[in-house]
């Protein structure tokens, strides 16, 4: 009798020491959440802090019986900056996770100290294929500019399309997609005419319009960050360049969802391939697009507001799995490999890269209802990373 | 390869516009006023946004950006930057960056920081193409109206300047402000209604510019550099200095860019330094002025 009463006290106070350690007192489950809101890449981060509340709204701020906490900070897209708050994030606030990070060069500054610290870091919107490569602590939930420039390089030989000058933005991203496209371009049996790399911060697209139109391929591949693809878009229809018989394709960011209304007629029959459009005909989809809409303002949600959406989820399941119990490396290993029904389709991430794996459709634009819209006519299923095969 | 060159043209006819009223302020009131381009910037935001918001047309947008630009000029003018004349270059300096600063962080604020999309009119849109060949011509409609407005401009620019009334009581002015004002010419009237038409160029050259150079919160901080580098090589003594400097400039900015893509925003800054190696006062040096 004195010897049982002795081992349920024993088992009781083990439960209670080990739900006091689990739980850590009910201390909040804390994401800190990098993107830039204000400068060039802003967009980006008004998108994605717009998915993240979204989210929030949608499946509660308590996930297994803890507290989920997002600590916003904006980095104006500087990496030093990124990095700086990166380290006061993981060291003074103790986050449990970092996600965010609008640009390459900012998920990169912080991958070291993620590392360091065992900190999961959840990429939302750099799309630069060696990110995940930079710790092994990285997942990321967006897209690889490989990922969506290999669907075009396989889809433009087929089209009547076999010559191609490519114009990409002279930085990480700009140079994956370059790469990637040529290459599969030229596999299959197209050919690349030039390569021109336009400077990050370039005032003014005419020279090299200028000289696609004097090269007078049948296409022109463009990669430059979104925002700076209506420009393009608009001095390629002044310059008469599709009158010359020269196609515009690229990547989705070209006409990214968020700026395509205003663009105009030019954006007409322009086609890209991505792993978003706002217009994915998806039952999931519409819920997400009407939702986001209601909530901000009929701001339409764009290829980055979803990296953002998922980035949530892919956390969520993470802290439910264990338990609410958190931890770098239960958090990571509970990311890996999970299986979900996004808005643009189903996605996985994969075990292996930590990099998602995804369908890639092939889009162009139309007019629907007054509105430009990215439809989409075919669809590359399961794509993963080209990047990482090497 | 004419086309080339009359994009360079218009590229250049711009950066003139934009950075004129910079060689006024530098050369001609010796100020520094590196928030130059804050006041091209709000002549672009007036314009985008009155298209945007009001639906007021496009060529009626100019003239206000104009007027908004210098008026908001002549007031910082009154209020802020009178009292620097009399101060060092390195306070001016800061002072101006400052404002600079506090223009970024109040556009993005009101106006969010995303690239501004203009709809220019249907007939500003279109392309003439004269000749063929190598020797083909293709211009912009857009392009030549900047080139038509801006070469306008400089003419009138010039005949103020030289020969009206208020043109000989600036330079007057800027010569020996003690002398002019001993004279009768009312020193402060002169230099703010200077600064304000300088700024207002400014603000017409940001409605002008938003549709080629793009516009966003960080504009003046991008055009900055390439202000400064059209006066530093046009020299800040007269107009035609910075009107040749911008033309060659933008000239080879634009076929630096179409021959050597790889080198290409490297050409200006070579351009700069191999001139002002040659001539460290830059093209046109006024004789017998003041340092």
């Amino acid at each position: 009798m004195h010897k049982r009463t002795i081992l349920r006290a024993a088992a009781a106070a083990a439960v209670v020491a080990v739900s006091c350690s689990s739980f850590a007192q009910g201390t909040p489950f804390k994401i800190g959440l990098i993107l830039p809101m204000t400068g060039q890449q802003a967009t980006t981060g008004r998108q994605i802090d717009a998915a993240v509340k979204l989210w929030i709204a949608q499946n509660g701020s308590t996930v297994a019986g803890r507290k989920v906490e997002v600590i916003l900070k904006d980095d104006t897209s500087l990496p030093d900056v990124t990095r700086r708050i990166g380290q006061e994030l993981i060291v003074n606030d103790k986050v449990d996770v970092v996600a965010g990070f609008g640009i390459t060069p900012s998920a990169l500054a912080v991958a070291p100290i993620a590392t360091q610290s065992k900190t999961p870091l959840v990429v939302m919107a750099a799309a630069t294929s060696s990110i995940t490569e930079a710790s092994p602590y990285v997942v990321r939930t967006s897209f690889t500019l490989p990922q969506a420039s290999v669907a075009m390089g396989d889809w433009a030989p087929k089209n009547n399309i076999k010559t191609v000058v490519t114009l990409v933005t002279d930085y990480g991203p700009g140079i994956d997609a370059e790469r990637f496209f040529s290459e599969r371009f030229i596999f299959n049996g197209g050919k690349v005419v030039d390569k021109l790399r336009v400077p990050l911060r370039n005032p003014d697209f005419a020279p090299f319009l200028q000289k696609v139109r004097d090269l007078k391929p049948d296409a022109l591949f463009v990669f430059v960050p979104s925002g700076a693809g209506a420009a393009v878009m608009k001095q390629f229809g002044e310059r008469g360049m599709d009158k010359a018989g020269i196609r515009l394709i690229g990547t989705g960011d070209v006409t990214d969802d968020d700026q395509l209304n205003d663009m105009g007629d030019v954006a007409l029959g322009v086609v890209t391939s991505h792993h978003y459009s706002t217009a994915h005909p998806s039952a999931a989809n519409k819920k997400y697009v009407e939702a986001f809409m209601k909530a901000n303002n009929n701001l339409r949600p764009n290829f980055m507001s979803v990296g953002g959406y998922d980035g949530m989820r892919v956390i969520y399941e993470a802290l439910k799995k264990t338990g609410g119990k958190g931890g770098g490396d239960a958090l990571l290993a509970a990311m890996k490999g999970q299986i979900f029904e996004s808005p643009r389709g189903p996605v996985f991430i994969d075990a292996q890269t930590r990099d998602v794996v995804q369908n890639i459709y092939l889009r162009k634009v139309e007019r629907k209802d007054g509105q430009l819209w990215n439809t989409e006519f075919d669809v590359i299923k399961d794509v993963k990373d080209p990047g990482k095969t090497k | 390869m004419l086309t080339i060159l009359f994009d360079g043209i218009a590229y250049g006819m711009l950066l003139f516009i934009l950075a004129v009223g910079l060689a006024v302020t530098m050369g001609l009131m010796n100020f520094i006023n590196l928030a130059h381009g804050a006041f091209a910037m709000v002549g672009g935001y007036i314009t985008v946004l009155l298209m945007q918001r009001a639906g007021v047309p496009f060529l009626l947008c100019l003239p206000l950006a104009f007027a908004g630009a210098a008026l908001l000029g002549a007031v910082l003018e009154r209020t802020l930057y009178r009292p620097l004349y009399s101060k060092p270059h390195l306070d001016q300096v800061l002072f101006s960056i400052g404002l600079v600063f506090m223009s970024v962080a109040a556009v993005d604020y009101f106006v969010g920081s995303t690239q501004q999309i203009l709809h220019l009119p249907e007939w500003l849109k279109g392309r003439t193409e004269l000749g063929s060949g190598a020797w083909t011509l293709g211009m912009g409609h857009y392009r030549l109206f900047i080139i038509v407005i801006c070469a306008a401009l400089t003419v009138l620019l010039q005949w103020i300047l030289s020969r009206t009334r208020f043109g000989s009581r600036l330079r007057a002015s800027v010569d020996d402000q003690r002398v002019a004002a001993g004279m009768g010419i009312n020193v402060n009237v002169v230099f703010l209604s200077t600064f304000a038409f300088g700024s207002g160029l400014a603000g017409l050259g940001g409605a002008l510019g938003a549709e080629v150079l793009g516009l966003d919160p960080s504009f003046p901080l991008k055009f900055m550099i390439y202000f400064l580098i059209v006066v530093a090589v046009g020299g800040t003594s007269s107009i035609t200095g910075p009107l040749l400097a911008a033309l060659l400039l933008g000239i080879a900015d634009v076929a630096g860019k179409y021959y050597i893509p790889k080198m290409g925003a490297f050409i200006v800054y070579v351009l700069m330094i191999v001139i002002l190696l040659w001539r460290p006062q830059g093209l046109f040096v006024r004789q017998g002025g003041k340092a």
